[in-house]
């Protein structure tokens, strides 16, 4: 392998490795922030128990969000340094607004909403995890601000004399379409994610309480776990919802800013008129789309999810031959090898790579469907299950999300920044031309290598600690301890930290 | 100003930032090993103590090199991907040493095992030392000057980083930084451990003097400008007022002293590379402010929001160090409330 596999490798391991965690604390926190909002203004200690329950577990997950998420910022200068050169007049600038705005305010609030339970007042305290939930949803906006730009690039000019992209309007940078399709479907899936997961624990912990038939326990189904199950049950709905029809504007663009991509995504290999959804194929997808055959399909459906016509003139999709036709003739690239450019990602990663993120979402909406019946009119269940569908759906949102990131980005290939079709056509990179030139091959393997073991070794403690704190449930007791709720007399110096390392 | 070096001078601000904040949380963690006295039971206690200095605090210092990093990439792009992949190991060895040190953080308090945290603090150990030292290292050959070629890629090699004057700046920094941590827990902390702290920071206040005063003095002599030589009194000045306060039991004077000593080395090391942003060496290619810059457009975006935003985070940064002024001694440090290693194993999901 040459340096820009070895790259290319540590990009897709660290960035889905990263993407793990970030979804569950985009959409958990403002979960959490929810629960304890239900506190304050009620003062019923459930909520206060589920404060502390969910908030523990989006502790453990958010220190791997934060450390995977430095990684990410150095490694565009560190094994793209080509790619930075290129774009850092345009892309530079969304990550540097989410240190300033997003990453300050998620790290200060987040300590004092860990450690302040006790030395702020109850509103101030519930106001920072309040910013910690806006903040980590808004540095999401800037990081798919720069995702958006590098697959459709807008609001730039090109400079012919540096041979660099240069910004000309942030105002574009920052309306792009790609961006405003991406930003509702990413936080959509985040909030599947973060639904699915206090849904799943919240019903194992129902129908565990439940089967003992000891009366508290079931009491304690009733009273804590229920309303849990249901604020993830209408979580659950309302983002797949998002995630659905943000998902179909994503498609309708894909098919006019990478039609490429779209073509792979169905392994289409000649353009058609009323295209049929390929549920299964069977053949190599990977000796191209001449080796496939379509086993399951759905007609039109292919066609309608990239024009929204099922059928006639104007439901034609391109397939791989038309784009590499085209491409070719309008941009004609050259590899370093000196060969033509397949323009065409690889078909069956982006194939397989897009049905399974659809199809895995399906398991938040069987939890969903489920739990909503078995809890209906007040009841709680001891059905096994549920209790077994509940855990088995917490996993697939994660890879869900894994598995669109793998499609969005693999499918821009050979692109690094893709061509915009109504755009510049000199702002193009090929990914070969963005990898770093002063970096030898055994540097990114050990960088590659360090990772890989570090992140594999963190993986396996994040599991645990978040399997086993889950599996530790709710604190049975709880007492408010912010300021007002002590006595007037009691002494602050002497105190104990209300939470320590 | 023009924009360009304007952003210049932010981005040295930043690196304060920075370098002051995260200075003494580096500090801390490697007086981990030194600092806790008496029985087991006791040492641990202390250990505890002294991470729950920073507990509240530390993750919002480190932003300051994230936004560092982001803002170079976004006002110098040239300067970015050079110095990102022309110091390749440096800055991976940087960022395994922060990921384990800021997980140790988080994780060490979760279960409840000498074990787990012998390799916690192993963890906080390594992200402490390794860190302090290298951004000395990265720091002081950009002072230096490094090989450049026409394109501004780094040919000069990873032996090349490791000069002696690059190895005298990372002792320069691990030697201000055990400073800064030592008076940082006399400063934070109250009954036994706040005189030890302080017995330290004397002794280190004569080691910084000597060995980062020492790197200061060359890289003044060697590499800078005249007008630097403010720095460099500055520094001396400092250094010398940590000792006298400290000694003085002026804990809060010690602190600022030693920061001031930081931003007085960050000055010098600014206004050593001025104008360029990676000087080249022997008279060699150099990266300079103008070549390196992205385009005024962007410069005013960027601009306009460091304006309005850098003021509030020091607002509410400043507000939390208020939040969590109080001095803290082992018996705020309440039983571990982790679980046990044995639960952790039994999970049954």
């Amino acid at each position: 392998m040459d340096a820009l596999d070895l790259a290319r490798w540590q990009f897709a391991i660290t960035t889905v490795y990263h993407f793990i965690f970030v979804p569950l604390t985009i959409g958990l926190a403002p979960l959490v922030a929810g629960m304890q909002t239900a506190w304050v203004v009620t003062g019923n200690e459930r909520w206060l128990r589920l404060t502390k329950f969910f908030g523990k577990l989006l502790l453990i997950n958010f220190a791997l969000g934060v450390v995977t998420g430095i990684v990410q910022e150095f490694q565009f200068g560190m094994t793209w340094s080509e790619y930075s050169r290129f774009v850092g007049d345009v892309f530079g600038a969304p990550l540097a607004i989410e240190a300033l705005a997003a990453f300050f305010v998620e790290s200060v609030f987040l300590g004092v909403w860990i450690f302040g339970w006790d030395r702020v007042s109850k509103k101030v305290h519930l106001a920072c995890i309040w910013a910690l939930a806006v903040a980590t949803n808004l540095s999401a906006f800037f990081i798919l601000a720069a995702n958006s730009w590098m697959q459709h690039p807008v609001g730039a000019v090109y400079n012919p004399e540096t041979g660099r992209a240069e910004m000309s309007s942030i105002g574009e940078v920052l309306t792009n379409s790609t961006l405003w399709a991406a930003y509702p479907h990413a936080i959509a899936a985040a909030f599947l994610t973060a639904g699915t997961f206090v849904a799943g624990i919240a019903t194992w912990w129902m129908v565990r309480l439940v089967r003992t038939r000891r009366p508290e326990a079931v009491a304690t189904a009733r009273e804590v776990y229920r309303p849990a199950v249901l604020v993830g049950v209408v979580t659950i709905l309302v983002a797949g919802v998002g995630v659905a029809v943000s998902g179909d504007v994503q498609g309708k663009l894909m098919f006019e800013q990478q039609p490429g991509k779209m073509a792979s995504a169905e392994a289409l290999c000649e353009g058609e008129e009323a295209a049929a959804f390929s549920v299964l194929t069977v053949g190599d997808l990977g000796a191209g789309c001449d080796g496939v055959r379509h086993l399951v399909t759905i007609p039109g459906l292919a066609s309608y999810l990239g024009t929204g016509h099922f059928s006639g003139p104007e439901s034609y999709l391109p397939g791989v031959a038309d784009v590499q036709e085209a491409y070719s003739e309008r941009y004609g690239d050259l590899t370093a090898a000196g060969e033509p450019v397949t323009y065409t990602p690889p078909l069956e990663i982006t194939y397989w790579s897009f049905r399974l993120m659809i199809g895995l979402a399906g398991f938040s909406a069987a939890l969903a469907v489920a739990a909503l019946w078995f809890t209906r009119k007040g009841r709680v269940s001891d059905n096994l299950w549920l209790s077994r569908l509940a855990v088995a759906a917490i996993p697939a949102p994660f890879l869900a999300s894994s598995f669109g990131w793998i499609f969005t980005e693999v499918g821009r290939q050979p692109w690094v920044v893709a061509p915009n079709p109504t755009g510049i056509d000199q702002i193009r990179l090929l990914t070969e031309r963005g990898v770093s030139t002063a970096v030898p091959p055994g540097m990114v393997l050990a960088s590659m290598v360090t990772f890989t073991l570090v992140y594999g070794v963190l993986a396996v403690v994040w599991f645990r600690l978040m399997r086993r704190y889950a599996v530790e449930g709710a604190p049975d007791v709880v007492h408010d301890e912010s300021p007002e709720a002590r006595a007037e007399d009691a002494d602050d110096a002497d105190r104990p930290l209300s939470f320590a390392y | 100003m023009d924009l360009a070096v304007l952003w210049f001078v932010i981005i040295a601000v930043l690196w304060t930032g920075y370098l002051v904040l995260e200075g003494f949380d580096f500090g801390v963690g490697m007086l981990m090993s030194v600092l806790p006295r008496g029985r087991a039971d006791q040492r641990e206690k202390e250990r505890r103590l002294l991470v729950n200095t920073i507990g509240p605090v530390w993750d919002g210092n480190e932003v300051w090199l994230i936004t560092a990093a982001g803002a170079t990439f976004a006002a110098f792009p040239e300067w970015y991907a050079t110095l990102f992949s022309g110091f390749y190991l440096p800055l991976l060895a940087i960022l395994v040493a922060l990921i384990g040190r800021a997980v140790a953080f988080e994780y060490r308090g979760k279960i409840a095992d000498a074990g787990w945290a012998r390799r916690c603090d192993l963890a906080i150990q390594v992200g402490s030392w390794v860190p302090a030292v290298l951004w000395g290292v990265v720091l002081a050959n950009l002072v230096r000057g490094v090989a450049l070629d026409a394109d501004h890629q780094y040919v000069g090699g990873l032996w090349a980083l490791l000069n002696p004057f690059a190895l005298l700046g990372g002792l320069a920094t691990l030697t201000l930084f055990l400073l800064h941590g030592a008076v940082f827990v006399a400063l934070k902390t109250d009954g036994e451990i706040r005189a030890r702290a302080r017995g330290h920071a004397q002794v280190l206040s004569v080691l910084a003097a000597v060995v980062a005063g020492g790197w200061v003095l060359w890289a003044q002599v060697a590499y800078s400008a005249t007008w630097t030589w403010g720095a460099v009194a500055l520094a001396a000045a400092a250094l010398a007022g940590v000792a006298v306060t400290n000694r003085a039991g002026r804990e809060g004077w010690a602190f600022t002293l030693s920061a001031a000593a930081i931003v007085a080395a960050v000055v010098l090391i600014f206004g050593s590379m001025f104008p360029a942003v990676m000087p080249g060496i022997d008279g060699g290619e150099s990266l300079t402010i103008a070549e390196a810059a992205s385009t005024p457009y962007t410069l005013r975006i960027l601009t306009w929001v460091a304006v309005a935003l850098t003021p509030l985070v020091v607002l509410y940064q400043s507000w939390t160090y208020w939040v969590f002024r109080r001095r803290l001694t082992t018996d705020h440090i309440p039983a571990p409330a982790g679980l046990t290693w044995q639960k952790i194993k039994d999970a049954a999901f």
